[in-house]
């Protein structure tokens, strides 16, 4: 069964990359000016990757569905980016993050990738302040950090609660300088509808331009997918409206296998649905369970009254209150990994704890860090007896000067003051650690068709810490794909331009163009978003915090009946020619309806809870650990790659087998 | 002067300077006039000096012409090339939300002053020079007062002199404050410079308004 | 809440548009005011119309895509949020609500709300970058310390989000904010010297060249910014664009 070579190098873990960079073929500077490579996605990966690859003097075109590769959703990543720099002096090191990495995932990722990851963030770091990337600094001049959950040590460096923003700013500025140059030729408001693949190799695509419609031919040596990942699968997540699985399901079904779809992050601490007119969801930053107490009511009545508004979350007690993070995990408390909070809110709310009018929201609660801050500031700004109001109003400062920017956020959407009224907040799907199988040189299953950043599976397995997209999606661009990427390149360099008048870009096109008259020509019952809705739906509820194999097995008969319903009526207005965002989504939503099925016979397969993967049948039956997820490293330690084979319920397993020589694999406690 | 308007911030820049140029001299002309409410000697000296003094008639006379003339063609200018910038305007445009009407309307405010310019040319400017170099009338350093008091005679001039001069405190108002942040004067010091020139737009229209008043009502 | 909306409607680029009315009922106060659109396009699909086009993506203030003049002013008229960030508890039952495009010359309708602001792509691909190539030997990123104030106003200016809502509120729709904002964050910057003089000589060139207003200071964009980007970067960039002027 397993076709797949991970061409990991030999050697030892720490000098693999070394060696590799050392012995892989390297194409001469006067040849790179006849190589073409398409990079389809602008974020962090995508954009490091194009500057990176016009420097060393590809040509490349780059493709976005954005106005401009500045808004990719990179930019909406808040705490920072991990590197081990130990600039602390804490004790950090790359083995440290390669083996807090590992863990975090849960022991399902590749050793080999994540120790390369580990290896090139301090570059990512230097690189990134060389390009003016203005990170916060201590007084004396130099690089300051702060702590993110599941680790140690600090190695997070940030710039603000903008961390994200700054860093793809950086790679556009650098994007910017290259096509200044000339060496990018940037296609923006283009969307990628399919890969064409000449003799087996991917030599190009079909894009559609989003302002005039036209249907557009461009070809290349290689093409590297950096899309980002599908956590819009769900209708709501945290990630931007436009964000599609659309060129990687694309390349998917041009050959392209499609690894772990099940792992999927849920982070604990968004702001919760409001009706059902919401659109998507808005993430407050895990630095707030620093100091934030999460709990519901102990009584059901009071928690019913809550939601009736009868009664205020500030009348109760702190004997009728249930902080049940602090009561289930009295070692890490609070802080526990995203995936644990995460199934503990949902668990209280699906026994009717929840606090808000649809029942699924809990309280994360600031009033005793308020006095505890209030306290410490009076005692240190030598205040003597202070009143309570004084303690609250002290506490109140601290608190703002630490994360005033979010409460401000949280009270424009929510119009409650959270220094008053306890914060609501609910679990929302984040980032998804799935994605195309990519071998160590970040190559896919097609050859040339390389996949960067979120876009591939490799480097977080079932749980990604936080503060590492950043630092994967800039180390793929920067470090990583542009040097791998020319060992493949270098047998091309007497290929020529690659001709776009052949029989497979005449095929591809006419696919692509059917594809849209049908979408065109619904019986035009129902909107778009009327099916991304319902698949919604069904991902959440049966796919969603807590798998059960009836729920999974009855998601993927219903999405497929919901695909079936959705290509016979859906209804999209307007012409294919010229702008029309209906047709945009019915594109994405149909790939979505496809995902979602392969998604769910993913998470069936895997009878075992690992990371963000929890299934109901794999629970720790006793002991100190009862009732918490369990792992099957016997049966599951694999990745899990799907080869489409027509309806993605046919999909045929590849596994990966994953071999931990480093690390030991244990059980991840937080009792 | 071609170079001085190749970009925006050159245009900015020059604006602000001749601005700057020109409230210096209305300081100067404002400390003048406003001697005749108080003795109408120093008032004969000052101007006998002001309108003889080569120095004065034959090097700043030519700047100060060539720094209005700059300064307003150059409003234009800059004017027409706004208007440009948003061919399709707003159906709804709420301009009060955000800025001052003084500062959208610089345009109307310095062309009521510019109004009076032509005026004060017709009445004021070109008299003289007619009667100094064309005319070579023998000089009289007693006649500025008397004839200062002969403008204001008239109510209407009088009060189309106050009006003016109220355009001309709206336009300072914006123009005066904006133009050290247009030669990149922002810092620790700015909001007490912007509060001396808001003081500065009322005061020296103010004072202008003033001596006309009183000079209507005394005589 | 129900409301009367005023839209802008203009088919494509070349074509004249005009402003249509639509009335809409049911809005709730904890709708965002793109998710108040949602329902309307919603609507308008059911009934076989074409939906109202703008751009969004991101939905949390950041990604700078949305932008919308909402009764004269970009991104209405609440203060430090973006269109997608408004909430339409700012508004009453029974409001007219005017929505027109971004509107500047150098800023052309793609289709109904929706711009195009390629030239602000322009601007920073003229020089709004330190060249620095991805070596993997770029010195240590501790090796020159940089004093806490200067990266704290560098970062202040970076946090622009390029949505174009100083150009919309200018009277003048002059685009000195945006750029100023990236000429201030590398000016603050020791990396940033180097390159200084051509770097906002060529941006301001090539701000003027896509037709953007002059810079009058009438503040309205410092107002208007959802990031409340400074005017303070405005002098900056006149300071620096004089002392290149006179470098040459």
């Amino acid at each position: 069964m397993s076709i797949l070579d991970s061409k990991i190098p030999e050697g030892p873990l720490a000098d693999k990359w070394t060696k590799h960079k050392n012995t892989i073929n390297l194409v001469n500077p006067a040849n790179k000016r006849n190589i073409d490579v398409i990079v389809v996605g602008t974020g962090l990966a995508g954009g490091s990757a194009a500057a990176t690859l016009a420097e060393l003097g590809y040509n490349v075109k780059t493709f976005c569905y954005s106005d401009s590769p500045r808004r990719a959703h990179s930019i909406a990543a808040q705490g920072g980016i991990n590197a081990a720099k130990n600039y602390q002096g804490d004790g950090d090191s790359n083995y440290r993050l390669f083996y807090d990495t590992v863990k975090g995932g849960d022991y399902r990722s590749r050793e080999a990738n994540v120790h390369r990851l580990a290896e090139v963030s301090g570059n990512i770091i230097d690189q990134c302040v060389a390009q003016g990337v203005p990170f916060a600094r201590e007084y004396g001049g130099l690089l300051d950090n702060r702590s993110f959950g599941g680790v140690l040590v600090s190695r997070t460096f940030y710039a603000k609660g903008q961390t994200g923003q700054q860093l793809l700013l950086g790679a556009y500025s650098a994007m910017n300088r290259q096509i200044n140059r000339g060496k990018i030729q940037p296609f923006n408001r283009h969307e990628m509808l399919d890969l064409v693949k000449v003799d087996g190799k991917a030599r190009g695509i079909i894009a559609r331009d989003l302002v005039t419609g036209k249907i557009e031919r461009h070809s290349a040596h290689a093409v590297v997918l950096a899309s980002g990942g599908y956590g819009n699968v769900f209708f709501l997540s945290t990630n931007a409206m436009g964000s599609n699985v659309m060129a990687a399901w694309r390349a998917h079904r041009r050959g392209a296998f499609f690894a772990n779809p099940c792992y999927t992050q849920i982070h604990p601490t968004c702001i919760p649905v409001s009706g059902d007119h919401q659109s998507k969801l808005t993430l407050m930053s895990e630095s707030l369970r620093n100091d934030g107490r999460i709990w519901v009511p102990k009584r059901i009545e009071d928690a019913e009254a809550i939601r009736a508004g009868k009664l205020k979350p500030t009348q109760l007690s702190e004997e009728e209150r249930d902080y049940y993070l602090e009561r289930r995990y009295p070692a890490f408390g609070n802080l526990v990994p995203r995936d644990v909070a995460s199934r503990a809110a949902k668990e209280r709310c699906d026994a009717g704890f929840g606090v808000n009018k649809t029942g699924e929201a809990v309280y994360l609660d600031f009033a005793s860090a308020i006095q505890r801050y209030g306290k410490e500031k009076a005692l240190t700004s030598g205040i003597h007896d202070p009143s309570p109001d004084k303690i609250t109003a002290l506490g109140e400062e601290v608190i703002e000067s630490k994360y005033g920017n979010l409460f401000q956020m949280y009270e424009k959407i929510v119009d409650e003051n959270p220094y008053v009224t306890p914060m609501m907040i609910y679990p929302a799907v984040h980032y998804t650690m799935g994605g195309l199988w990519v071998d160590y040189n970040l190559q896919t299953t097609v050859p040339g068709c390389y996949a960067a950043g979120e876009a591939n599976f490799s480097d977080h397995g079932a749980n990604r810490l936080g503060a590492s997209a950043l630092m994967q999606g800039l180390a793929d661009g920067y470090f990583v794909l542009p040097y791998t990427i020319g060992d493949y390149l270098s047998h091309d360099i007497r290929t020529g331009k690659i001709p776009t008048d052949t029989p497979e870009f005449d095929q591809a096109e006419k696919e692509v163009k059917d594809r849209i008259d049908k979408l065109m020509n619904g019986s035009g019952q129902h909107s778009v978003d009327y099916y991304h809705k319902k698949l919604g739906k069904i991902m959440w509820n049966k796919c969603g915090m807590s798998r059960n194999e009836k729920d999974l097995k009855e998601a993927i008969e219903e999405i497929a009946v919901l695909r079936e319903d959705f290509w016979k009526n859906v209804k999209v207005p307007g012409s294919k020619e010229g702008m029309n965002p209906e047709l945009e989504k019915a594109g994405r939503v149909a790939d979505f309806l496809e995902l979602g099925e392969l998604f769910a016979k993913d998470a069936l397969h895997r009878n075992e809870s690992c990371g963000g993967h929890f299934r109901e049948e794999s629970v720790e039956q006793s002991g100190e650990q009862k009732g918490e997820a369990l792992r099957d490293d016997k049966n599951f330690k694999y990745v899990a790659a799907w080869e489409y084979k027509g309806e993605p319920k046919d999909a045929e397993l590849h596994k990966e087998d994953l071999i931990f020589d480093n690390i030991e694999l244990k059980t991840r406690s937080y009792k | 002067m071609g170079g001085l308007i190749k970009s925006s911030i050159a245009r900015k820049v020059a604006m602000a300077l001749s601005g700057l140029f020109l409230v210096f001299f209305l300081l100067q002309h404002f400390t003048i006039n406003f001697t005749a409410v108080f003795s109408p000697d120093i008032f004969n000296e000052l101007s006998h000096f002001m309108g003889t003094n080569p120095l004065v008639q034959f090097a700043l006379q030519p700047v100060l012409i060539f720094g209005v003339v700059f300064h307003f063609v150059m409003g234009f200018v800059l004017e027409i090339k706004n208007r440009n910038a948003r061919a399709i305007k707003y159906a709804k445009y709420n301009g009060g939300a955000n800025s001052s009407w003084m500062s959208r309307n610089m345009i109307y405010s310095g062309l009521v002053v510019l109004a009076f310019l032509g005026l004060h040319f017709y009445d004021f400017w070109v008299p003289e020079i007619v009667h100094k170099y064309i005319e070579f009338a023998p000089e009289d350093p007693t006649r500025y007062y008397t004839e200062l008091l002969h403008k204001f005679e008239s109510p209407v001039r009088t009060g189309l002199y106050v009006l003016s001069f109220v355009f001309l405190a709206l336009h300072l108002w914006h123009g005066f404050a904006s133009s050290f942040q247009s030669v990149g004067f922002n810092n620790k010091y700015s909001s007490a410079a912007t509060k001396f020139a808001k003081v500065f737009a009322i005061g020296v229209p103010l004072g202008f308004v003033i001596v006309a008043v009183v000079l209507h009502f005394t005589h | 809440m129900n409301l009367t909306l005023k839209i802008w409607r203009q088919s494509d680029a070349n074509s004249k548009g005009k402003l249509v009315d639509y009335n809409i009922s049911g809005v709730e106060g904890d709708m965002s005011f793109l998710e108040m659109l949602d329902v309307l396009n919603e609507d308008l699909v059911n009934k076989g119309e074409e939906p109202v086009v703008f751009d969004h993506d991101c939905r949390e203030g950041i990604c700078g895509a949305c932008s919308l003049q909402i009764n004269g002013e970009p991104h209405g008229p609440d203060r430090l949020v973006t269109t997608c960030q408004l909430h339409m508890r700012k508004f009453n039952d029974g409001d007219t609500i005017y929505i027109e495009p971004f509107r500047a010359k150098a800023f052309p309708v793609i289709k109904d709300l929706m711009v195009d602001r390629a030239s602000f792509d322009r601007i920073q691909q003229s020089g709004g970058y330190i060249s620095v190539n991805t070596s993997g030997n770029t010195q240590d990123a501790n090796a020159i310390p940089i004093r806490k104030e200067d990266a704290d106003d560098a970062m202040d200016a970076a946090t622009c989000i390029g949505c174009g809502a100083c150009v919309a509120a200018c009277k003048n729709a002059s685009a000195m904010l945006f750029t100023s904002a990236k000429v201030s964050q590398f000016a603050l910057l020791p990396q940033g010297q180097v390159e200084a003089t051509e770097r906002v000589m060529a941006m301001v060139n090539q701000m003027d060249e896509e037709g953007f207003g002059n810079c009058t200071n009438t503040g309205a964009c410092e107002i208007e910014c959802p990031k409340g980007i400074s005017l303070e970067n405005i002098a900056r960039m006149n300071r620096e664009y004089m002392k290149a002027s006179m470098k040459g």
